[in-house]
C-alpha cells in the first residue's frame, strides 16, 4: 500500500494547474478527491510522476443556478452535490445518486469532476450526467470548449479530455418537474454498482443510462425511442442492453448483467412515470 | 461439582459491564505492533510469486541492493540457511502424512501466488517496497494446479520430492459389527446423498499481520513483538527455529485486532524478521498489506463434502457416511491438516446416531494459499454438511425440518452422553434451544405467511432455515489430543496474586485479540475473591510476564484459561484461610468466606478482611510456621473433557426472484453457552460469529482463476459485510451448565460462525424450493441465485417434455 515515488506540487488555481501540468508532461496528473487516483497509486496501478493538486482550488467548488441549466464546479465534493438545495429542486436525479456514490467518507473527499474525468462505467455520476444531457467544460492552454457528455466516454477510464485539459464545470439541464429514478443493485451498502440505471420521463422524452454495463456509461437509446414510438415500459425494458456491451466478472456474469439491466431499466420506468 | 457449592449468591459473574480494555482500543491509546516506535529499526520486504506454480532457476538482488536505503537483500535458499529447518506443522494426523519442506521463502519452486522468494531490508517501508521491483527472478512457469480432484489425479505434481500432491487420508469408521453402514443404507427408508463446496476464505482480520524483532546484540536476548494469537506457541517455535535459546526468546502479542485464526501460526515474516534482527544485530519489522495479507495470510475452510444419511421411516438418523476433501493449499500450515478432523466428530450433529458412522477425509495440495484453522475449523463445514442434509431429509419425507430435528435430538436426560464416537457431551437440552428459537422467530407465523406469499407467480418468495449446533470447544484434553496426533496439549496456565493493598494481578497464558478477557478475567477472580472487578488488573501476551500458556484459539480461553483463574483463586483463598485462621486463632475449616471477609462460623465479629491477609502475607510478621510470605498461586490446568455448547438458530429471508437478491428479514440465535461470565460480552461474540457465518453464505468466497491467481485480493472486491449490511440479530439463551468445571462455563467465540451459515442457505433454499432448487452454493450472491433459478427453470421445462420427474 505504498505508491511509487511521485512529486507533488499544489496549484491555487485552474490557470496554474494547467500549466503545471503542462510543465511536467505526461506523466503529470492532476489530484483531486484522490479517491480514485489514489488507490490505484498504491496498488501501483497507476505510477504517475507529479501529483498536481487541485484540491484547494476553491473558485472550483460552486452549484449555482444558471437559467435553464444548474452549474456546477468540477471540484464540488459529492457530499455538496448530495445536499444542494438548487440540485435538488431542478435536478433531483443527481442530488440523489450523489447521495449513493459510496460512504460518507468518500463523498466527503470524492469530487464530481474527479468523477467524471475518472471516466469509470461502474461510477454513478458518469452516467447520471449523461442520462441528463449534461455539458462539461474543460479548459487548456489554449482557452475552454464544451463536450457533450455523449462525447465525452471514449472507452475504459478514456475520456475526451487532453492531458493538459482540466474539466472544471459541469452543466446540467433542468429537469423541469421530469419524473426520475435512480436504481442501483449492489451486494454492499458502500460498493460500486453491479448495474445501475439513471433514468427521467417527461411527457415523450426520457434519458436513460446504465452504469456498469460496459467499458463506458452507456445510454440506452434504444429504450427512449422505444418509449417515444408508444412502447409499454415492459417492452422498452426489454431494449435496455441494446447499446451495452456487459463484460463478466466476479459479481455477474455477461447473461445475468444482461438480465439486471432490463429489470432495472423497467424498476426505473415505472419510478419514473 | 455443583454451580451453588460455596458461592450462594453471584455478585459479579452475569453481569452486563463494559469491558474494560475498550478505551484505550477506541481512543488509539492501545498500541499495535505497526505503533510501536523503535529507533533504527530496518523494514522488511517480501518479494512475492507472480506465479502459483513456477520453479525458481535464478534469483538476482543485485540491483535491490545498490537501490537508496536498502541495507540488505536475499534470496530463498540464502534465507534458508539461517534456520535450522523449515516451517512447522504441529498436526502429523497419520504417520505417512505428506509435508513438503515450508521455508520462509521459497527456494526452488514457487507453490502459490504469493509464496515469498525474495526480501529486501531498507531504512524504509517505501525504499525496501521501492527496491522489489529491482529483483530480477527468472522462473519457469508450470501448470496451475487449483482444482482438488485434479490435483488428487496428480497429472500435475506441485512438489516434486513427495512425488503426489495427496497429503494424507484420514479414516474414522465406528461400527457395532462390521458392515452396519452398509446395512444401515440398504434397509433406509429413506436416503439422501449431497455434495456440498466449502468455498475458501479469507479471515480479514481489521489489523493486518505485522512484526518487529528487536535484539538485544551484547546479551542474546531476542524480543518479538507479533499480532498473533499464540505468543507462548510462537516463542517455542522461533527459538527452535532460530537457534535463539528459549529462554532467552521472548515473544510479546501487544494490542491484536483480531485474528480468527489467521493469526494461529508461523509465518515466515515472524522466523525472518527474528533471524535477520539477529544477523544484522538492528530491529528489524514489517507489515502487511491488506492484499499481500489476501495472499499469504492463511485461508479458510476449502472442502469438497460428500455426505450421505440414512433414516428409519419416522426419519431418526441410521447412518451417515463422509467423504471429505480437504484443500491445504501449497503448504502445511501449523494445524491444517488436523482442521478436518475438528469436524470428523461433528457430522452427526446433535442428534442421536447408532454406532454406523463412516468418515474418510483426503487432504490435497493445490497452488493456491495455505489454508488453515479458521472460526470454528471444522466444525462449520460439519455442520453445514448435516445441517443442509437434514432439510434434504425432510424435503424427501415432507416433514417439517424443525420436526424431523426434534425427532432426532439427544434428549435431555440423556446427558452426560456417550455418543458414538465415545466423546462424551457434557450437558444439552437441543429441544429448549429450539423451542426458544422457534418463540422468538415467530415460526408457525412465519409459516402462515410464507404459505399465503409463496404462490406460483410470486417474485419475492419467503424462506425459513433452521440449523442446529454443538460446538466441541475448548481445546482440550491433552491426552485426547494426543490421540489425534496433536503436537501439543490443551492446558492452561494461570496466576493470581493478591498484591499488599489487596490489589490484584491475575497472569493467563491465554492470548487475548479482541475476545475481553481482561474485563471477563477480571470478573472471574473479582467473584472468587469478593474484590472489586476494577481492583484486577491481567496480565498477559507477554512470555516473560506470563511464561506458560497455549494461547486463545478454538474457544477454549474461557472453559480452560477462564477454570485455570478460578482455580488459582482458590488456591490463595486457601491460603489466605490458613492465615486468617491462624490469625483469628480459628480452626480454618470454622471460616467462611464470602464478600472478601473470612468470619468465624457462629462469631460473626471475628473476622478478617482479604485485604489484611493480603498485608500480613506481605510482612510476613506472623505467619503460620512453615507458610511462604505472600499471597500468590499458580496452577495449570487440564479440563476432563471438551466443553459442548450448543444452540439453534433460524434465518428468514425474502428473496428477489428478479434479482436474485437475498435480503435477511430476521435472524434469530439462541446460543447456550453454559454460565455466562459476562452476557455483554456473549451477545458480542455471537454477533460477530453470526455475522462471519452469513458472510460464508451470502457475500465471501476467495476466487482463483485456473493460472492460480487470487482474484478478489482488495477489500473492494473479497465482500466482508459492512455494519450496513448486517440485519438485525435476535439473541436468546438458555442456560445449561456444563458440569465439567466449577464455573459452569463452555466457550462461546465460534459458535456464531457455526450455526449462522446453514441456516442462511437453508432459508434461501427453503424460499426457493418451490421452484425446484434444492441447493445453491456459497455464497448465495445474486448472481448464484438467479443462476440457480434459471436452471432450476430450465431443467423443470425439460423434465416436463421428457415426461419424467
Ligand atoms: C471506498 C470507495 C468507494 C467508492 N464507491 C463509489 C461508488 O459507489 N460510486 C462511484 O461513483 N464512485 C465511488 N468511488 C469513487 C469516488 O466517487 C471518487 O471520489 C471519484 O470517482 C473520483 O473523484 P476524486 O475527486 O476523488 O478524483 P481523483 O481520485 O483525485 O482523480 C481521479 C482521476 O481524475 C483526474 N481528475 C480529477 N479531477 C480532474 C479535473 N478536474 N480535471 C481533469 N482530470 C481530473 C485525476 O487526474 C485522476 O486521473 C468510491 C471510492 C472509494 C475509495
Amino acid at each position: 500500500m505504498i505508491p511509487a515515488a511521485f512529486d507533488y506540487v499544489r496549484a491555487g488555481s485552474a490557470e496554474e494547474a494547467i500549466s503545471l501540468i503542462g510543465e511536467h508532461g505526461d506523466d503529470a496528473k492532476f489530484l483531486a478527491g484522490g479517491h480514485s487516483l489514489l488507490p490505484l497509486m498504491k496498488l501501483r496501478l497507476a505510477q504517475p510522476t507529479v501529483l498536481v493538486d487541485i484540491g484547494r482550488v476553491s473558485d472550483l467548488s460552486y452549484i449555482r443556478d444558471a437559467g435553464d441549466h444548474v452549474a456546477i464546479g468540477a471540484l464540488t465534493r459529492h457530499m455538496d452535490v448530495e445536499t444542494s438545495d438548487l440540485l435538488k429542486q431542478h435536478v433531483p436525479l443527481l442530488a440523489h445518486a450523489a447521495g449513493h456514490v459510496g460512504d460518507p467518507q468518500v463523498r466527503h473527499r470524492g469530487t464530481i469532476g474527479g468523477s467524471i474525468a475518472h471516466a469509470d462505467p461502474a461510477s454513478d455520476l458518469p452516467a447520471t450526467t449523461l442520462a441528463l444531457g449534461a455539458t462539461y467544460i474543460a479548459q487548456g492552454p489554449n482557452g475552454t470548449r464544451e463536450i457533450a457528455a455523449s462525447e465525452f466516454y471514449q472507452g475504459f477510464l478514456t475520456s475526451a479530455l487532453e492531458a493538459d485539459e482540466m474539466l472544471t464545470e459541469i452543466r446540467v439541464p433542468k429537469m423541469n418537474g421530469a419524473g426520475w429514478s435512480f436504481q442501483k443493485f449492489n451486494r454492499r451498502a458502500q460498493d460500486w454498482a453491479i448495474v445501475g440505471v439513471a433514468a427521467w420521463r417527461r411527457n415523450g422524452d426520457s434519458g436513460v443510462a446504465l452504469v456498469n454495463m460496459g467499458s463506458v456509461p452507456i445510454l440506452a437509446t434504444s429504450v427512449s425511442s422505444a418509449l417515444a414510438g408508444g412502447a409499454s415500459i415492459e417492452d422498452a425494458a426489454a431494449q435496455a442492453a441494446a447499446e451495452a456491451e456487459p463484460q463478466a466478472d466476479l459479481n455477474a456474469s455477461v447473461e445475468y448483467r444482461t438480465h439486471l439491466a432490463k429489470v432495472l431499466v423497467k424498476r426505473a420506468l415505472t419510478e419514473a412515470s | 461439582m455443583t454451580m451453588t457449592e460455596d458461592a450462594p449468591a453471584r455478585t459479579v459473574l452475569g453481569q452486563r459491564l463494559l469491558r474494560k480494555e475498550d478505551p484505550a482500543l477506541l481512543t488509539g491509546e492501545a498500541k499495535f505492533t505497526a505503533d510501536l516506535v523503535v529507533p533504527g529499526a530496518l523494514h522488511l520486504a517480501v518479494l512475492r510469486s507472480p506465479y502459483a506454480h513456477a520453479t525458481i532457476n535464478s534469483v538476482d538482488v543485485s540491483e535491490a541492493l545498490a537501490a537508496p536505503g536498502v541495507r540488505a537483500a536475499y534470496a530463498g535458499a540464502e534465507v534458508a540457511a539461517m534456520f535450522t529447518g523449515p516451517l512447522p506443522c504441529a498436526w502429523p494426523v497419520t504417520a505417512d502424512m505428506k509435508n513438503p519442506a515450508h521455508f520462509p521463502l521459497a527456494v526452488t519452486k514457487a507453490a502459490f501466488a504469493g509464496d515469498g522468494v525474495a526480501c529486501v531490508l531498507a531504512d524504509s517501508a517505501a525504499a525496501a517496497k521501492d527496491a522489489l521491483e529491482l529483483i530480477k527472478v527468472d522462473y519457469t512457469p508450470h501448470e496451475a494446479v487449483t482444482n482438488l480432484e485434479d490435483a488428487l489425479s496428480d497429472r500435475v505434481v506441485i512438489h516434486d520430492e513427495l512425488g503426489t500432491n495427496k497429503s494424507y487420508t484420514w479414516d474414522l469408521k465406528i461400527e457395532e459389527t462390521e458392515g452396519q453402514v452398509d446395512a444401515a443404507f440398504a434397509t433406509a427408508a429413506y436416503t439422501t446423498k449431497q455434495r456440498f463446496i466449502q468455498q475458501r476464505l479469507i479471515p480479514a482480520a481489521m489489523e493486518p499481520r505485522s512484526v518487529l524483532a528487536v535484539p538485544q546484540p551484547f546479551g542474546g536476548d531476542m524480543t518479538l513483538y507479533s499480532t498473533t494469537q499464540i505468543p507462548h506457541i510462537l516463542k517455542i517455535f522461533v527459538a527452535v527455529l532460530t537457534g535463539i535459546p528459549e529462554h532467552q526468546m521472548r515473544v510479546i502479542a501487544p494490542a491484536v485486532g483480531g485474528g480468527f485464526g489467521s493469526k494461529l501460526n508461523v509465518y515466515p515474516e515472524e522466523v525472518l524478521c527474528t533471524a535477520l534482527a539477529r544477523k544484522h544485530k538492528v530491529p528489524v519489522r514489517w507489515t502487511e498489506d491488506r492484499s499481500e495479507a489476501s495472499m499469504s495470510t492463511i485461508q479458510g475452510r476449502a472442502q469438497i463434502q460428500d455426505i450421505e444419511l440414512a433414516a428409519d421411516a419416522d426419519g431418526r438418523l441410521t447412518g451417515i457416511r463422509v467423504r471429505l476433501i480437504g484443500d491445504m493449499g501449497a503448504y502445511l500450515q501449523l494445524v491444517a491438516p488436523g482442521v478436518p478432523l475438528l469436524g470428523a466428530f461433528l457430522y452427526a450433529g446433535v442428534y442421536e446416531l447408532p454406532k454406523a458412522y463412516d468418515f474418510s477425509c483426503t487432504s490435497v495440495f493445490t497452488n493456491m494459499t495455505p489454508t488453515d484453522a479458521y472460526r470454528g475449523a471444522g466444525r462449520p463445514e460439519a455442520t453445514y454438511a448435516i445441517e443442509r442434509s437434514m432439510d434434504a431429509l425432510a424435503t424427501e419425507m415432507g416433514i417439517d425440518p424443525l420436526e424431523l430435528r426434534r425427532r432426532n435430538f439427544i434428549p435431555k436426560d440423556a446427558f452426560p452422553y456417550e455418543a458414538f464416537t465415545g466423546l462424551t457431551y457434557d450437558s444439552g437440552d437441543h429441544d429448549a434451544a429450539a423451542t426458544v428459537a422457534a418463540e422468538l422467530m415467530g415460526y408457525d407465523e412465519f409459516r402462515a405467511r410464507q404459505a399465503a406469499q409463496n404462490v406460483p407467480g410470486a417474485t419475492k418468495l419467503l424462506g425459513l432455515g433452521v440449523s442446529t449446533y454443538f460446538e466441541m470447544c475448548g481445546l482440550a484434553p491433552s491426552r485426547v489430543l494426543a490421540s489425534l496426533n496433536y503436537g501439543a496439549g490443551g492446558w492452561e496456565a494461570a496466576t493470581v496474586r493478591v498484591l499488599p493493598t489487596n490489589r490484584v494481578q491475575v497472569v493467563t497464558g491465554t492470548a487475548p485479540h479482541g475476545q475481553g478477557h481482561e474485563t471477563s478475567w477480571s470478573m472471574i477472580a473479582a467473584e472468587k475473591l469478593g474484590v472489586d472487578p476494577a481492583d484486577v488488573d491481567v496480565l498477559h501476551s507477554d512470555t516473560a510476564i506470563a511464561p506458560y500458556g497455549l494461547d486463545t484459539y478454538g474457544s477454549r480461553s474461557l472453559p480452560v484459561g477462564g477454570v485455570a483463574i478460578a482455580n488459582a483463586c482458590d488456591g490463595v483463598i486457601d491460603k489466605a484461610r490458613q492465615i486468617a485462621a491462624h490469625q483469628l486463632e480459628a480452626n480454618p475449616d470454622d471460616l467462611e468466606f464470602s464478600g472478601g471477609v473470612f468470619r468465624v462460623a457462629g462469631s460473626p465479629d471475628r473476622e478478617m478482611p482479604l485485604a489484611a491477609i493480603a498485608w500480613a502475607a506481605f510482612t510476613a510478621h506472623d505467619l503460620p510456621d512453615g507458610m511462604e510470605p505472600n499471597l500468590e498461586h499458580s496452577t495449570h490446568y487440564d479440563p476432563p473433557n471438551f466443553s459442548w455448547p450448543f444452540g439453534t438458530h433460524m434465518c428468514a429471508v425474502e428473496i428477489d426472484t428478479e434479482t436474485g437478491q437475498v435480503e435477511v428479514l430476521k435472524y434469530v440465535a439462541v446460543d447456550d453457552c453454559g454460565v455466562q461470565v459476562n452476557p455483554l460480552i456473549v451477545d458480542g461474540q455471537v454477533h460477530g460469529g453470526v455475522i462471519q457465518g452469513l458472510a460464508q453464505a451470502l457475500y465471501e468466497g476467495a476466487v482463483y482463476d485456473t493460472d492460480g491467481n487470487l482474484k478478489n485480493s482488495t477489500l473492494a472486491e473479497y465482500l466482508v459485510p459492512a455494519a450496513s449490511d448486517v440485519p438485525p440479530i435476535t439473541l436468546g439463551h438458555t442456560v445449561t451448565p456444563s458440569p465439567t468445571n466449577q464455573l459452569g462455563v463452555k466457550g462461546v467465540g465460534e459458535a456464531g460462525t457455526i450455526g449462522a451459515a446453514p441456516a442462511v442457505i437453508n432459508a434461501v433454499v427453503d424460499a426457493l424450493s418451490g421452484l425446484g432448487v434444492r441447493d445453491i452454493d456459497m455464497p448465495a450472491s445474486p448472481n448464484n441465485v438467479w443462476h440457480a433459478i434459471q436452471a432450476a427453470r430450465a431443467s423443470t421445462t425439460s423434465s416436463t417434455h421428457g415426461g419424467s420427474q
